[in-house]
């Protein structure tokens, strides 16, 4: 809400030398909170002053167009006090008017800066200057022709066109709809302002009482409509001007000025809250009928939109059919226009509920229907519409008719019934109840009884409902600023969970390995899908849309956190991270297709059950982990080459990740888009597949712009901490010597490493201390279609010194039982 | 050499001539002390104590005197190679020493080479942000309380006082899965943990919950459709917004430094009622001339986050007896809360990923 400083303080007094500053911060500290403080002349610099044309030469130019040269009393104001020559190209005015003069040195709006310059053969020496040259709006028809009174040559012209008015922006709380409006706002500064007084209603007037000659109002809907006042004004002038001041302050109020007409009805729906829709008169055709649509109707609104209308939807009718969206916005068909002469003035109350929904159902945001959506003051209808009425008289010319319509009465406001010491209460400070009363009394509330105050709001205020709302009007007028700092005392905490503590662990791990940390969107579309290769049943495809996306690119929430963290790599790569390790830890969404979540009743918790339900109809939303390496792993230096990040970088990732919560991973050869499908690997720990890692596949390198050989990973968390072991038993260590042996076996190139070093595991026995291979040939020496893999083997007893032998014996058992599982043969 | 001298002859042995040994004494010692290294050292050990020096032999010499003539012969002998392989030793020792030194001295690299092999990895900075917030909690007894982000329309809006009409909906700019009818959305807050916090526990409860929640805001410099909250809740017997003002002031203090309080202005959040702004004091300029302050852009404090008593009807939605318990909550932007505390201006940099911003953070901050 805007507010121009005058337009407040035209209601309400506040004591000699408050500032704005002041004002406003009071006002901040009881809710109503400065966004900002404007002036339509903020960005006008310089002597601009009121000149007096004293002659005016036209003179046709080339062009077409004609100028006039004109010479204009400043008064002293250039210094010399002889008549300044300016050239304008407006035609509004003549000799001896006053007018808005800029003179050099002076910036307009836009960092106009105005000097003397030579145009049209004359050194003109300043600007006459026009509304929109001023910011005071888009007339650019002709200058700023000012009123004979409006000062003398020289004097400072702001003050004369409002361009020093200060306007407020506030920011209007949902629950304090009654500040959308100069009357809520003087208000408040009443209650916050120390020393304020003398508040001045814009409401506070008598219109005539109602009778039966006014238009024929018939409502059908007491509940959607309460209350619909209708006047009439005949005889009005659709070409008078809407005065200068109304123009100024709904203009700084945020509105565009239309006509007269609108103008007044925006005005007094600014002064009083009240949303005023006016109808050409002679346009109404019969009585009009407030009503619910039906099924198939239509109108045309009036911004030229056809809507077809919801039977929820409240609507105002004639004989000729439906005429407005009742609240919202009026129909095209009874659309005032520069020939409407007769006006009918609707000021109704409308069901703030209903307003809400046909705003949503028809994406129409308002004036008017952001007040009635959030409650208007349903007794504030007559004068409101006489309001109105006044000033169309005043200023168009017309008549008031004597009908006066008034159907309905305003809904009466509920009795709240509240702890006298319950703001003491919740605010932890000493509020008495007679201060509780006080404050209660100051924002407009009835209240009687003592130990329990029995409460009614005042109308302006349907957001007071319950006795938690009584509270918080006591306490932000005794004010926020008093309430103690009090800390306090809580059980002891059992500090965070161990999956937690896990969490935390496993991105340490990986920073520690190297790995940086990303954030990405959740959002997915098929093309990321697509460039992951994944095949058109893959369980992936299976995605959660969003209905309403921000890009249709991607309205999907993902099932797999690689496109986000490999377009993150790619991204990176496109800006010279070369040599890039990356990871996220998030959830993926995988929908299970269970039916709705229900909406449960708030008015009592609800049963575990019902609980349950609400949380299986959710997708799963597992945690994972996921990683990308590219590049070198170690770069080179005066040590020597480069390491390549390769696809076991990926897999000893993981590894590092598993053995940081205690657990170890297998890895076996698996087929899986996106990776190579000769070096994925899918990972498991106690059977339990976890996830996959290695090389991608060239062609999803290639679609994320990612160099070859870039490896990534992909884990599920969860499975991985449940299995996290908790409590390590101590290890027990031998200090006898250790034997150690080595064997190199030839074995198909086809058997998996991994199985011969089991078969070699279990063939040594137990005094097998480790086994670590650490060479893999393959070439001549070995043969085509084999490899050698060469193993080192320890040997240790817990409670002797071996004998000689015995580590040569249980060797050759290892190797034995490794030919008789995997065909291995050992090397010479 | 000469035969055992069975006879008891005295004989005359030269090598064991008193002159004689004393020779090879001093031509021993002259020997060690010329040598100039390990190596001659080794050489004179050779030709002055090896088996074939002429120490040695005379040594071997000694059985073919006279038992008479043994002991005196034997002393001299002994004596003299005892003083050979002292001055060995010690020669030894110096040259040793200045071996190793030399060595020291050879062996002398530039340290100032560069020594980074591997990659230097991060944690981004809104998780190490979200776990020092948690751990400011946890050190004062509370918990961390987590829920999805997929979430029920129930639990992020109705169950906390925001009715399907009610025009604060409207204010958090929701996004809604398809299809419709199946009442789940993005949550648009972390306030939904709230709520099933109290559905899962008994009071007292101190719970805060970080998390990601989602608004369709276009992403720009100062927009993310994606964010991070980070919530309170509070539930207790005789809670008051005093007990919410002194943890926020702790809060503030933990996190921005000693004497950082904080502000409350009245504002409006379905779920609580009172509810309030919170403003933190410029953690830069201490609200002490504020003008120049680019932090707090001159206002003195900065707008944090909102907090406020919980309104009973939340309460009484999740199965908490108003008439017993009261509580408060507050829920805090973290990516906010990073930019103003670590200066950054366009919040982008937090979900592009380039590396070289988290790294920069390394793993604490």
């Amino acid at each position: 809400m805007k507010a121009p400083l005058s337009w407040i303080l035209e209601h309400v007094d506040v004591p000699a030398g408050t500032t704005t500053e002041h004002l406003t911060d009071r006002l901040t500290l009881t809710g109503l909170k400065l966004e900002a403080v404007v002036s339509p002349g903020r960005d006008i610099t310089g002597p601009l002053v009121i000149g007096r044309v004293l002659t005016m030469e036209p003179e046709p130019q080339k062009n077409g167009k004609t100028i006039n040269w004109c010479t204009v009393d400043v008064g002293d104001a250039n210094g010399t006090g002889e008549p300044q020559g300016i050239v304008c190209g407006a035609h509004n005015f003549e000799p001896g008017d006053l007018v808005a003069t800029v003179l050099p040195g002076g910036v307009l709006p836009g960092g106009f800066e105005i000097g003397a310059r030579k145009t049209y053969g004359h050194m003109s020496a300043g600007m006459i200057c026009s509304s929109r040259e001023l910011g005071l709006g888009d007339d650019h028809d002709g200058i700023i022709v000012l009123p004979a009174d409006a000062g003398e040559p020289g004097d400072d012209v702001r003050p004369v066109l409002g361009l020093d008015e200060e306007t407020i922006e506030f920011e209007i709380n949902p629950d304090r709809a009654y500040a959308l409006s100069i009357r809520g706002i003087a208000r408040e500064v009443l209650v916050s302002v120390e020393g304020a007084s003398d508040f001045r209603d814009p409401t506070d007037r008598t219109p005539p009482a109602p009778n039966d000659e006014g238009h024929p109002v018939v409502v059908e809907d007491a509940e959607g409509c309460p209350v619909f006042v209708a006047r009439r004004v005949t005889g009005f002038d659709p070409t008078a001007a809407t005065p200068d001041h109304i123009v100024q302050r709904i203009t700084a109020a945020g509105m565009r000025p239309i006509s007269l007409a609108v103008d007044v009805t925006n005005y007094v729906m600014l002064e009083t809250g009240r949303p005023i829709h006016g109808y050409d008169a002679d346009k109404v055709q019969g009585a009009i009928v407030v009503r619910r649509a039906r099924d198939g109707e239509r109108l045309t609104t009036l911004d030229g939109t056809d809507r077809a209308l919801d039977p929820a939807d409240l609507v105002v009718t004639d004989d000729s059919g439906i005429i407005g969206l009742g609240g919202v916005m009026g129909g095209e068909t009874t659309e005032m226009s520069d020939t409407t002469t007769s006006i009918l003035v609707e000021a109704a109350h409308w069901d703030a509920v209903s307003m809400y929904r046909t705003g949503r159902r028809h994406k129409i945001t308002s004036e008017a229907g952001k007040r009635n959506e959030r409650g208007v003051d349903p007794t504030i209808c007559e004068a409101a519409a006489d309001r109105v009425v006044e000033l169309l008289v005043e200023h168009g010319g017309g008549t008031a008719d004597a009908g006066v319509t008034v159907v309905g009465t305003p809904p009466a406001m509920p009795v709240i019934e509240v702890a006298g010491d319950l703001a003491a209460r919740v605010s932890g400070m000493e509020i008495s109840e007679e201060r509780s009363i006080e404050c209660l009394r100051a924002v407009g509330c009835e209240v009687s009884g003592s130990g329990t105050l029995t409460v009614t709001p005042p109308p302006w205020r349907p957001d007071l409902t319950d006795p938690q709302d009584l509270t918080e009007e006591v306490i932000r007028l005794v004010g926020y600023d008093h309430v103690p700092s009090v800390l306090p005392t809580p059980p002891s905490g059992r500090g965070l969970t161990r999956s937690q503590q896990l969490r935390r662990r496993i991105g340490r791990t990986l920073a520690g390995d190297g790995f940086v940390e990303v954030v990405t969107f959740p959002f997915v579309g098929t093309t990321d899908l697509d460039d992951l290769g994944l095949p058109a049943d893959d369980p992936r495809r299976d995605l959660l849309r969003l209905s309403n996306p921000l890009s249709a690119e991607a309205p999907f929430m993902t099932t797999t956190l690689l496109p986000g963290v490999l377009r993150t790599a790619g991204r990176n790569v496109g800006h010279g991270n070369a040599d890039l390790a990356i990871f996220e830890i998030g959830t993926v969404t995988l929908p299970r297709h269970s039916g709705p979540a229900a909406i449960l009743p708030v008015d009592r918790r609800p049963s575990d059950d019902e609980f349950a339900a609400l949380d299986a109809a959710l997708p799963a939303q597992p945690l994972r982990l996921a990683l990308v390496a590219a590049g070198d792993a170690a770069s080179a230096g005066w040590w020597g080459p480069a390491r390549p990040v390769t696809w076991s970088d990926a897999v000893e990732a993981i590894r590092s990740v598993a053995a940081a919560i205690g657990l170890e991973v297998k890895a076996s050869s698996a087929d899986l888009a996106p990776w190579h499908p000769g070096r994925c690997a899918e990972l498991s720990v106690d059977g339990q597949v976890v996830g996959h890692a290695g090389e991608l596949h060239p062609t999803v390198c290639q679609a994320f712009g990612l160099p070859k050989r870039t490896v990534a990973a992909e884990v599920d968390l969860d499975l991985l901490i449940e299995r996290a072991v908790h409590l390590r038993p101590a290890p027990a260590f031998s200090s006898y010597p250790v034997a150690k042996e080595d064997v190199a076996l030839v074995v198909d190139a086809s058997v998996p490493a991994a199985d011969v070093e089991a078969a070699l595991r279990e063939g040594a026995g137990e005094l097998l201390e480790s086994i670590r291979l650490f060479d893999v040939y393959t070439g001549d020496q070995v043969g085509e279609g084999k490899k050698s893999l060469a193993y080192a083997l320890r040997f240790r007893a817990p409670d002797r010194t071996l004998k000689e032998g015995e580590a040569a014996a249980a060797r050759d058992a290892a190797v034995a039982l490794a030919t008789e599982r995997t065909g291995a043969v050992q090397r010479a | 050499m000469s035969g055992p001298n069975t006879d008891y002859d005295p004989v005359e042995v030269t090598p064991l001539k008193a002159e004689q040994v004393d020779e090879m004494r001093e031509a021993a010692l002259a020997a060690i002390a010329a040598a100039a290294d390990l190596d001659a050292l080794k050489q004179v050990r050779i030709d002055h104590t090896g088996d074939r020096s002429p120490l040695a032999l005379a040594n071997r010499e000694i059985g073919a005197l006279p038992p008479q003539a043994r002991k005196d012969a034997g002393q001299r002998i002994g004596q003299t190679r005892g003083a050979v392989n002292q001055a060995l030793a010690a020669r030894q020792a110096v040259l040793e020493a200045e071996h190793e030194e030399r060595m020291l001295v050879e062996e002398t690299v530039d340290v100032s080479l560069p020594t980074t092999r591997a990659r230097r990895g991060g944690r981004h900075p809104i998780t190490l942000q979200s776990e020092l917030i948690a751990d400011l909690f946890v050190a004062m007894g509370y918990e961390v309380a987590e829920g999805p982000v997929v979430e029920a329309e129930w639990l992020n809006f109705d169950a906390l006082n925001l009715g399907p009409d009610h025009p604060a909906r409207s204010m958090q700019d929701t996004f809604w899965t398809e299809p419709a009818e199946n009442h789940v959305v993005l949550r648009t807050q972390t306030s939904p943990v709230q709520a099933r916090t109290m559905l899962t526990r008994k009071p007292p409860i101190y719970v805060v919950c970080p998390g990601r929640v989602f608004r369709t805001d276009e992403y720009d410099a100062t927009h993310s459709p994606m964010f991070h909250q980070v919530e309170g809740l509070v539930v207790d017997e005789g809670i008051t917004m005093a007990h919410l003002k002194g943890t926020l002031d702790h809060f503030a203090s933990q996190l921005f430094g000693d004497g950082i309080t904080t502000r409350f202005r009245p504002s409006y959040f379905p779920f609580t009622e009172p509810s309030a702004e919170v403003d933190v004091l410029c953690f830069v300029c201490r609200n002490v001339e504020p003008a120049s302050c680019r932090t707090c852009r001159g206002e003195g404090w900065i707008e944090w986050g909102g907090c406020g008593v919980v309104n009973p009807r939340v309460l009484t939605a999740c199965g908490v007896d108003p008439s017993v318990y009261s509580g408060f909550a507050f829920g805090m932007g973290i990516d906010r809360s990073f930019m103003f505390r670590h200066n950054l201006e366009d919040l982008r940099p937090l979900f592009e990923g380039d590396v070289r911003f988290a790294s920069s953070f390394g793993t604490e901050i």
